[in-house]
């Protein structure tokens, strides 16, 4: 029996997301909005941890957010409290975004109107981490509930993130949390990952993260004018 | 899960690309990273159900694993990652997140049906 007949084609499967998301990414350079994105496990915090970000860097700047939400959930309005716009994105059975949704989305926004925008994904560790949604910078939440060796269980979606969040550290020592141990499984699977230890609760570490915000979009905003 | 949305993607490059071409394919190879995010026992069951009613219905999906290449700066080489657990160079430890392979998900060939290449 001869050999089957191949013929070579060479087609990347998520050719459509990279090109969506690679002309959102030229949108927000070109419109000056800094695009950071969240992703994390259901139940790590991440909804009170957005709330506190865009209340928190509201009187500073024009912040927004695009939320995903499978349709049994809702966090979009929790997170209009803040005053904030929000705007929710129902996935249905899709645990991710894609970046046609965003695309979507914001459609009928002024991004010239913003100087933040964030987009939280679906609570899922897995999905996510294929997309990319043009956003400048990824990241990455664990609770302290969560056990230290979390990225060594999902190295690819820490892998694809830029900074590692780690939220409810109010509760660390209850649950005897070993930061160095944490530590060192996100180094393994992100070496030089930037780690954030905070609580959303009670403020602790808060200003830190903000302050790191703040200087990541006036980079963006020097970048963007040359 | 996304390997769903991931093999029906799939199934709509090859179909397309042996449109293209006018082929009939009985199976489509597929390149995939340790780093692309697909769990491929996942997508293998997957792609069955994406390919129902389609004219690859039947068709195999046959995977090539493309495990992680970075590349260490100390060695001055490409070297091959033992796990995605661990972003160091096998050979000297030094930690590295230069990554030259390993994130692919690609169509990379179709296999043409037999009767075809007969007549
Ligand atoms: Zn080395």
């Amino acid at each position: 029996m001869s050999e089957p007949r191949l013929v070579e084609v060479r087609r990347n499967v998520l050719k459509q997301n990279d090109v969506i998301a690679r002309a959102l990414r030229e949108q927000f350079r070109a419109t000056g909005v800094f695009v950071v994105s969240l992703v994390s496990s259901p139940g790590s915090g991440k909804t009170a941890f957005l709330e506190k970000t865009l209340t928190q860097m509201q009187p500073r700047y024009r912040v927004a957010a695009l939320v995903g939400d499978l349709a049994t959930e809702n966090d979009a309005t929790r997170l209009a409290r803040s005053k904030a716009p929000v705007k929710q994105i129902t996935t249905g059975t899709l645990c991710h975004l894609e970046a046609a949704m965003v695309q979507n989305a914001l459609a009928d926004w002024d991004l010239n109107k913003l100087d933040l925008l964030f987009i939280e994904n679906v609570g899922n560790l897995v999905c996510p981490s294929s997309y990319d949604l043009g956003e400048n910078l990824r990241l990455v939440l664990m609770s302290v509930t969560e056990g230290e060796d979390k990225p060594l269980k999902y190295p690819t979606i820490f892998n694809s993130a830029d900074v590692a969040i780690i939220t409810k550290n109010e509760l660390a020592a209850a649950v005897e949390f070993d930061w160095e141990s944490a530590r060192k499984s996100i180094q393994s699977v992100r070496p030089g990952m930037q780690i954030f230890r905070l609580s959303a609760k009670t403020g602790e570490g808060m200003e830190e993260y903000f302050d790191f915000l703040s200087r990541q979009f006036a980079e963006q905003r020097a970048v963007a004018k040359i | 899960m996304h390997e769903l949305s991931i093999a029906m993607s799939i199934v709509d490059a090859a179909l397309e690309e042996a449109q293209r071409r006018g082929i009939q394919v009985s199976a489509v190879h597929l390149r995939l990273g340790a780093l692309s995010g697909v769990v491929k026992d996942a997508l293998l069951f997957s792609y069955e159900v994406a390919c129902q009613d389609t004219p690859l219905q039947g068709s195999q999906l046959i995977v090539e694993d493309v495990p992680v290449i970075v590349f260490c700066l100390q060695c001055q080489k490409e070297q091959l990652l033992q796990s995605v657990q661990l972003f160091a160079c096998p050979e000297c430890g030094a930690p590295t997140m230069n990554v030259r392979q390993g994130k692919e998900l690609e169509v990379f060939a179709l296999e043409v049906k037999e009767e075809e290449v007969r007549r």
